[in-house]
């Protein structure tokens, strides 16, 4: 091992979902470039359920189906990061890697940047009719013999760490991926720059875990954390994106970039420790098995929280898929009352709904300002509530249904309370969507060959 | 009011919010909510209280049909795993917050009670606000 490769690697977050703030990367970049040292800036743009509606996009138009937002995103740090060595990866190339890297070029090209060595990291769609055979063996062990019998929207397994490595000593400045496992993207640069072999547990979980603190964004930095009074972080409007010191051993350092708003505390640490975690010592990855029962977050300086203490296990012979099937439609109609007895007239128009629109199952409705995120779709817990006065009230209405003709009656049926419901109700609002579904399954991994393709 | 009630001279009920606090995540229709201590020392309090049983009861309007509880010791916090509490999640759920995100603040509310002697760990912006 060299020098350069016993330093600890530097990785910076700039995006932590498909919609994220596109000014973040550049405070990021600053402070990775001020430092000199090694490092990379990671974009994650994927949601659950983005890949399936990029791949839609795909579909309307072979040219799209990556990220909507890349340019936005790179066009303030691409050329500073290849000047400077920072190397990108990102999963921004969504249901059309390819595409998005040609794009990166381009930009390149228009900004008057070196030319990138570009990589894409393909293998994760699952799409094609080619691969039918293979999710219908895999389905019908999840969701058992004769229920996989629907129609395939789009199908794509969650990819590890080795592409992305792979890419990377292979010399690449950018790598563009699709569905990889969101920490993949952290673990993947560390294992390179370190060295480490695919089979490092200890040091894949530790990786895993840091990736895990950066994959959301500013989540770590003091973003989805403000309660006012019992949390208050300064500077929201301007908040810093999250930077890992990933040293030889994978423990890392956690800090936000120069000059921004947010907090990094042990308390916005283990928030996003536990975020959308289940059992803390089995988080299970492609990379890994990371286990966090016994790891500790310590506050090393002001603003600087070191996590350690992770421990790895063998990874999983199986990498899960996520296929997604169309799903019938949603319908939701809502209608405002206000002022005195405003409760009880968004009540009697929920009641004359329900006798309108007969047989229409599911039927949800919320009082907005009175009862509704945190009750349920039956309404146990609005039933539960004793009618009260609230004076500024928002009547919901919402129903799922495979015909769209039928979801469409809910919509004429709120729309009709303007003339037909009680008094002065107003602001009605429809809305009608197309829903995917999403049923999960195991492929086993040798059956998911990764493929890395160079671009010049 | 952040004091719902004080039952003796030596303990006071309160929200969980003021010894805690918590985020929550999805993976389909299964819920988790992270619970958190402000001081090391409230720790075993959440422990003791903030119990399966409890959540359930919080809970029982969503049906979860399994609530498991995690306990990290070494973070001083406990990840609470609800499922089949999210009406199908964002494939299926009509709420207008398909993925629960919001359900931290419900476990938030839960009773709590605390030896007056640990108020001083607690966040009680309430009673000492700031400026």
């Amino acid at each position: 091992m060299n020098a350069v490769a016993q330093q600890p690697l530097w990785i910076g977050a700039a995006a932590g979902f498909s919609g994220d703030r596109t000014d973040a990367g550049r405070p990021v970049v600053d402070t990775l470039l001020a430092h000199r040292g090694p490092a990379v800036l990671i974009f994650e743009t994927l949601a659950e359920r983005s890949l399936a509606l990029a791949q839609l996009a795909r579909a309307a138009d072979p040219e799209a189906g990556y990220e909507p937002l890349l340019e936005e995103m790179l066009a303030p740090v691409l050329a500073d990061c290849l000047a400077g060595g920072i190397r990108i990866v990102g999963n921004f190339g969504a249901a059309n890697p390819r595409g998005a890297a040609q794009r990166v070029l381009a930009l390149a090209r228009e900004l008057g940047a070196r030319k990138p060595r570009l990589a894409v990291v393909s293998g994760d769609d699952l799409s094609g009719p080619e691969h039918h055979g293979l999710l219908a063996e895999a389905l019908s062990k999840s969701l058992g013999e004769g229920n996989a019998g629907f129609a395939i929207a789009g199908a794509y397994v969650y990819l590890g760490a080795e592409g992305i490595a792979q890419a990377l000593r292979g010399g690449a400045d950018v790598v563009v991926t699709g569905r990889v496992a969101d920490p993949s993207l952290t673990v993947g640069p560390a294992m390179a720059h370190h060295g480490w072999a695919a089979d490092d547990w200890t040091r894949l979980a530790r990786a895993t875990m840091a990736g895990h603190l950066l994959e959301c964004g500013a989540q770590v930095c003091g973003g989805y954390y403000a309660d006012p009074g019992f949390k208050d972080v300064p500077g929201l409007a301007q908040l810093g994106y999250p930077i890992a010191a990933i040293d030889a051993d994978g423990d890392c350092t956690i800090f936000k970039a120069e000059g921004t708003g947010g907090v990094v505390d042990e308390h916005t640490v283990k928030e996003q420790l536990l975020y959308e975690l289940h059992d803390p010592g089995a988080y299970l990855t492609p990379d890994v098995v990371a286990d966090i029962s016994q790891a500790r977050v310590e506050a090393v300086a002001p603003g600087h929280v070191r996590l350690s203490g992770v421990r790895g296990h063998a990874r999983p012979a199986t990498l899960k898929a996520n296929v997604f099937h169309r799903h019938g439609w949603l319908a939701e109609g809502e209608i405002s009352y206000a002022g005195p007895g405003a409760e009880a007239r968004a009540r009697l128009a929920a009641q004359v709904l329900r006798e309108r629109l007969p047989g229409l199952e599911p039927l949800r409705v919320d009082l907005i300002g009175v009862a509704s995120v945190l009750a349920d779709d039956a309404g146990r817990l609005l039933a539960a509530r004793p009618a009260g006065d609230a004076d500024d009230v928002r009547l919901r209405l919402a129903t799922r249904q495979r015909e769209r003709r039928a979801a469409e009656r809910l919509l004429r049926e709120v729309t009709a309370l303007y003339t037909c419901g009680p008094a002065g109700g107003g602001g009605v609002r429809t809305a009608l969507r197309e829903r995917l579904g999403i049923v999960s399954c195991l492929i086993p991994r040798e059956r998911v060959p990764v493929r890395v393709e160079w671009l010049s | 009011m952040a004091v719902l009630s004080m039952p003796a001279n030596t303990a006071l009920t309160l929200p969980l919010r003021h010894l805690a606090h918590g985020r929550t995540g999805d993976k389909g229709d299964r819920s988790n909510i992270s619970v958190i201590a402000w001081h090391p020392a409230l720790y075993p309090l959440l422990v003791e209280q903030v119990t399966e049983a409890a959540v359930a009861a919080l809970f029982a309007h969503r049906r979860p049909s399994h609530v498991q509880r995690f306990l990290l010791p070494n973070l001083q916090a406990m990840n609470i795993v609800l499922d089949a509490a999210l009406d199908g999640g964002v494939n299926d759920s009509l709420n207008l917050d398909s993925h629960g995100k919001a359900l931290s603040f419900l476990l938030l509310q839960l009773p709590v009670t605390v030896p007056r002697e640990w108020l001083h760990l607690c966040r009680l912006p309430s009673i000492h606000p700031r400026p």
